[in-house]
């Protein structure tokens, strides 16, 4: 019963598993964490994922091309994010206001646009796994994390290269003290307008591939409201992670891996009842937290609208 | 600038106006023998389960019927948010429709609190049988174990691994009842089986259904079942490993032509017959109906394309005469 769960093929399966589950969520985190470490939060993410993976899924079966429709994804994404830029910074909405707003539109346009345009619940024939040359047949290490679709691999990528630009260049410089002190750095000649439209552009582009990264890569389908309150754990992640890409990442891959290990539990027999397991990922995730809490701080300017003072 | 955006609020408040006066004459004008119903859904109406199996039934009764001069059909589908619903719910009762139904067990308590304020009206709830003892809300639900008992008679007799898959949604209600058909098919058919089940928690987290499928292929099943609008993922895992599929709700053939073997197809319209039999006597609710294998209300449909041996077929044939007649007692496994 619990030792089979340390049996390789379990193991294995479990850290596959968790691996794929993470890649959504880390292309929304990460997209969110540039956003709100210059001080805006938004929160219309898994609006942006919707219309991200209805936009990639009738693209690539449209034109049978999935670059096309990562491309179209995020297009799609930077426009929502161009939006929400505009929402934010020019008319100083209520963030968590108008992030809502905003998640209600791609859920409802996505939904009416699979209505009208499909219609109907089909696949596509979305990103195959790709087995990286030597390193796949590595024992055990190989098939966890080299046999996966190409999305899975660019999402990882993208946390060193996060990292890196929030934290070595001077761009990323510029995002954290707008987020910190936008008054400060605005009277240094940075843009903070300039710096926040890029941001969140930015986050609704990462959103919009998370979005096709699920519809075109991890279950080759689209179907209304598929990513069923992902953007929202997203946000969450964020904050988890402390607003850092490999706090980030930490978060996406521990409430993964926990979601593919419940599964696991299930299977095996394991006697827990089925709803105290779907709650492990959620319950672990909040005992993290709770217990990290004390050393998180987030930044000063979060949610808070600029405006110039002339 | 000021008078100017007065002046535009007015008119765009008398557009409004008589846009709305004028979508209100065509209803006063409509002739008495017009059937009209609203129907309200959790998921989408092409979500190839749950809702979908309600709205094709309203329109095979539509066709029936003689189209649209004969049967007016409007719904609000995604309506996961139960406030959404009960004022989508409040709404179609206040513009005058005969039958609403409100299609998800979620919905019980507004209506509960909306249906004695329309006397004239007749709600319908799904799936359940409670009516509250209000007199104008029938009740539906799906024996929905009876077509997993068969689905679980046929995947076990065809697994060759002896291994079989379930990915249900939240362990509750009529997808628990199909869960535990399902598993009670297959035992009895084969006692050394396994059939291995996962609950996801939700009703459409797609992801995460298609990972759960993925655990039961890499457990060593060659057949997966599920339940839920979330199955199109685990649907798609089936046909990337060659595993055979089993559907419930309705027919989901056409999204795996070379893998689904069977499918329990929920035919909602022998309860809405009955519903509107009992409406154009008069009575509007008090009653609860079931659908099943015997009154037609579920039929298990049969991939034409998916070659099944013909013992196994037959034995399917016969799983569900026993079930019709009696003779089958389906005796869920603790």
């Amino acid at each position: 019963m619990i030792s089979d769960l340390f049996s390789m093929t379990v193991l294995v399966g479990i850290l596959a598993s968790g691996i794929r589950l993470a890649t959504p969520y880390l292309y929304a985190a990460i997209g969110e964490t540039f956003g709100q470490r210059s001080g805006v939060l938004n929160l219309g993410v898994d609006g942006q994922m919707l219309m991200g993976a209805f936009t990639a899924f009738y693209v690539a079966i449209k034109t049978g091309n999935l670059w096309l429709g990562i491309l179209s994804a995020m297009v799609v994404g930077a426009l929502m994010g161009l939006a929400m830029a505009f929402v934010t910074v020019n008319l100083h909405a209520e963030q968590g206001i108008s992030g809502i707003g905003f998640y209600l539109f791609g859920l409802g346009l996505s939904d009416l646009l699979f209505q009208k345009l499909l219609g109907t619940v089909e696949t596509v024939k979305g990103f195959r796994k790709v087995h990286i040359p030597v390193l796949s047949d590595l024992p055990v290490v190989g098939e966890i994390f080299f046999r996966q679709n190409v999305l899975v691999y660019i999402a990882f990528a993208l946390v060193p290269i996060a990292w890196f630009i929030l934290n070595k260049t001077t761009l990323g410089l510029k995002i954290r003290a707008v987020g910190e002190n936008p008054e400060a750095a605005d009277s240094l000649g940075v843009s903070v307008a300039r710096i926040r439209y890029f941001t969140i552009i930015l986050g609704g582009t990462l959103s919009g591939v998370a979005g096709a990264s699920m519809s075109i890569a991890l279950v080759n389908v689209f179907q209304q409201n598929m990513t069923s309150g992902l953007g929202f754990i997203a946000v969450a992640l964020v904050y988890f992670g402390a607003w850092r890409p490999w706090g980030v990442l930490g978060g996406a891959l521990l409430f993964s891996l926990v979601n593919s290990l419940q599964l696991w539990v299930q299977v095996l027999g394991i006697p827990i009842p089925s709803d105290i397991a779907v709650m492990m990922p959620y319950i672990l995730t909040i005992l993290v937290l709770v217990a990290t809490v004390s050393r998180v701080r987030a930044p000063s300017a979060l949610t808070k609208p600029f405006e110039r003072a002339d | 600038m000021k008078k100017f955006r007065l002046l535009f609020t007015v008119l765009l408040l008398l557009a409004v106006l008589l846009g709305a006066c004028k979508a209100k004459e065509p209803a006063m004008e409509e002739t008495k023998e017009l059937f009209r119903v609203a129907v309200v859904m959790p998921s989408a109406i092409n979500d190839l389960a749950f809702s979908q199996s309600m709205y094709d039934a309203l329109l095979t009764i539509q066709s029936e019927m003689g189209g649209e001069e004969a049967m007016e059909i409007v719904y609000s589908d995604g309506m996961f948010v139960v406030d959404d619903a009960a004022a989508a719910i409040r709404d179609y009762a206040t513009e005058g429709y005969d039958l609403v139904i409100a299609h998800g067990s979620q919905y019980g308590s507004s209506l509960q609190e909306i249906a004695p304020d329309f006397p004239e009206t007749s709600f319908a709830w799904g799936t359940t049988v409670d009516t509250f003892g209000i007199g104008n809300i029938f009740a539906y639900e799906a024996a929905s174990d009876q077509g997993g008992y068969v689905n679980g008679v046929i995947a076990a007799s065809l697994s060759e691994s002896g291994v079989l898959g379930v990915v249900g949604p939240i362990e509750t209600g009529d997808a628990k009842l199909y869960v535990d058909g399902f598993v009670a098919g297959a035992k009895a058919t084969n006692p050394d089986v396994q059939v291995n089940v996962n609950y996801i928690g939700s009703f459409s987290d797609v992801a995460l259904a298609s990972e759960a499928a993925n655990t039961h292929v890499a457990a060593g099943a060659d057949g997966l079942t599920g339940t839920a609008q979330m199955v199109v993922g685990a649907i798609g895992v089936a046909e990337e490993n060659g595993a055979m599929w089993f559907g419930t709700q309705s027919s989901q053939t056409e999204l795996a032509p070379t893998v689904v073997v069977a499918n329990q197809v929920y035919r909602w319209d022998v309860v809405l017959n009955e519903i509107m039999d009992l409406m154009s006597e008069g009575t509007l609710g008090g009653t609860s109906f079931v659908i099943g294998l015997a009154n037609g209300g579920e039929v298990m449909d049969f991939n034409a394309d998916y070659e099944m041996p013909a013992e196994v077929k037959s034995l399917a044939l016969d799983t569900i005469k026993g079930i019709i007649d009696g003779s089958i007692t389906i005796e869920f496994a603790e």
